[in-house]
């Protein structure tokens, strides 16, 4: 198992591989659908929402306010990612993404944006929102949750050990890739 | 409180929080058959732990609840507009209460209401019987699975897919093919031979009102599904496309008769986070069993 804090350095990613189980720790941003699609549309992120060199979750949390109006978020797993495929590469480009979680894996053009500037994609358990909740330690801030509703909202956490696998590594290799190709020649034989 | 309100909220939380007890058989089966030290090991002990933990803190096994789907099987004269209305306030209720995410957005204009109550939520699909039991019955279906369900149409060239069961075979194995790493697998599905487009889907989601270990009264069909999930299970996708050895727990498969010109095959597929209850109510509305 590797421990992994944000912010992560170029150089420790760069000798992650496909297969590596890792734990991150520190600070990470929920983005899916609407905050991919805005920014890709030339939408402005608040400034306080630091992504520069940054870990981008996909993920809509569920997300409980007590009382005092302190968040807490009680479900947290990831969603599909290659939903976000057609903006994912310039996103990385322009932040310098250092990681993406979510699950599923993503295509040609994030592999190739991975490789050129240092990212990983980082596969979390999908489906396994209270463990992953449980890793949650604090909700920092929440942006643009009025424009986007809650699921869809940029959700800062703070977050310890959270479990994920790298399955595309910044050496171009992509186990997606390879599952689905031995497992298309295993299916061709047995139709 | 009314008494129907209480019992609805009650299958909701339960429903999202606790794992039904043939399909947790099956995970902790496919736990077991993994190899020791994979990442598809590890992935299943994630989703044990979280099954646990989900039920313990009786919280939202997945954070997507799902489309809320109802299925009532009531008594000549059940008033339904009744049990409608009172099924929308027990949606709100639970969703102010945690047990289902704020999930109903509208396609329109993409606000979330954060009721999850609208137009087409919940779905409710009554079915009346000549006895006096009142049954509901309640799946939350995730949205990447529900994105990875598949309609093919026969013949089918590119896959040499014929208007037969061994054409019916084909495309089934092609969308579990199709659908590695995205419906959070090891998965289950539901399919529905013939029907039209609509219908089609409609039965093959019915087919996850069944219990995992059960048999398919129709031979052929029982045949067919334990042969998907053996052939699936060899191709060695594994959970979460992991490459391994469990890529489904299960299949379920109706048939329904079809148009000389049509020929549909429908599949849904349902993700290891499977959630399935049912209660039956006492005529006002208390909570009499648990169906599963
Ligand atoms: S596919 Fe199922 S387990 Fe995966 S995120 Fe959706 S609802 Fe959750």
């Amino acid at each position: 198992m590797i421990s992994l804090h944000t912010p992560i350095q170029e150089s420790a990613l760069r000798t992650l591989k496909v297969g590596d189980a890792v734990t991150i720790s520190g600070t990470i941003f929920t983005g899916r659908d609407a905050v991919h699609k805005y920014l890709h549309e030339g939408g402005q992120l608040p400034p306080e929402v630091k992504l520069q060199g940054g870990v981008i979750y996909h993920c809509g949390p569920v997300v409980m306010q007590d009382a005092t109006g302190g968040y807490k978020v009680t479900a947290a797993g990831p969603t599909t990612s290659i939903r976000e495929e057609p903006y994912q590469a310039a996103i990385i480009k322009e932040f310098g993404l250092r990681g993406v979680i979510g699950k599923g894996g993503m295509g040609e053009k994030t592999l190739n944006a991975c490789k050129e500037y240092g990212c990983v994609y980082f596969h979390a358990i999908g489906g396994a929102a209270q463990v992953l909740a449980e890793c949650v330690k604090k909700v920092r801030n929440v942006y643009m949750l009025e424009k986007f509703g809650s699921p869809e909202a940029i959700w800062e956490l703070e977050v310890e050990n959270f479990p994920v696998f790298v399955t595309m590594d910044a050496q171009g290799n992509s186990l997606h890739q390879s599952v689905f190709n031995a497992s298309q020649a295993a299916l061709l034989d047995r139709v | 409180m009314n008494e129907l309100f209480v019992s609805l909220v009650e299958l909701i939380r339960v429903t999202s929080a606790e794992i039904p007890a043939d399909v947790h058989r099956a995970i902790l089966h496919s736990l077991e058959q993994e190899k020791k030290g994979t990442i598809a090991e590890s992935a299943m002990k994630i989703i044990d732990q979280n099954i646990a933990l989900a039920k313990r803190k009786s919280q939202p096994i997945c954070q997507d609840t799902g489309s809320i789907i109802f299925y009532v099987d009531c008594p000549v004269g059940f008033d339904q507009i009744t049990f409608e209305e009172t099924a929308r306030d027990a949606v709100k209720e639970a969703t102010k209460k945690g047990f289902l995410r704020q999930n109903s957005v509208d396609s329109l204009n993409g606000k979330n209401d954060g009721t999850n109550v609208g137009p087409g939520s919940p779905v409710i699909h009554f079915h009346q019987h000549r006895h006096n039991s009142i049954e509901v019955r309640l799946v939350l279906k995730g949205g990447g699975c529900e994105n990875v369900g598949a309609q093919y149409s026969l013949p089918n060239e590119k896959l040499k897919a014929n208007r037969d069961l061994d054409g019916c075979r084909k495309v089934i194995l092609d969308a579990v093919l199709q659908a590695q790493g995205k419906g959070c697998g090891p998965g289950i599905l539901g399919v529905c031979i013939g029907g039209d487009r609509a219908t089609g889907y409609e039965y093959s989601k019915q087919q996850f009102l069944r219990v995992l270990d059960d048999s398919n009264p129709m031979e052929e069909l029982d045949k067919l599904e334990k042969d998907i999930t053996k052939t699936a299970n060899e191709l060695g996708i594994g959970p979460m496309g992991f490459g391994g050895k469990t890529t489904l727990l299960g299949t379920k498969i109706t048939a329904s008769n079809r148009l000389p010109a049509s020929f549909f095959v429908s599949i849904s597929y349902m993700c290891w986070a499977y959630r399935r209850q049912g209660i039956s109510l006492a005529p006002a509305g208390s909570l009499e069993k648990w169906l599963y």
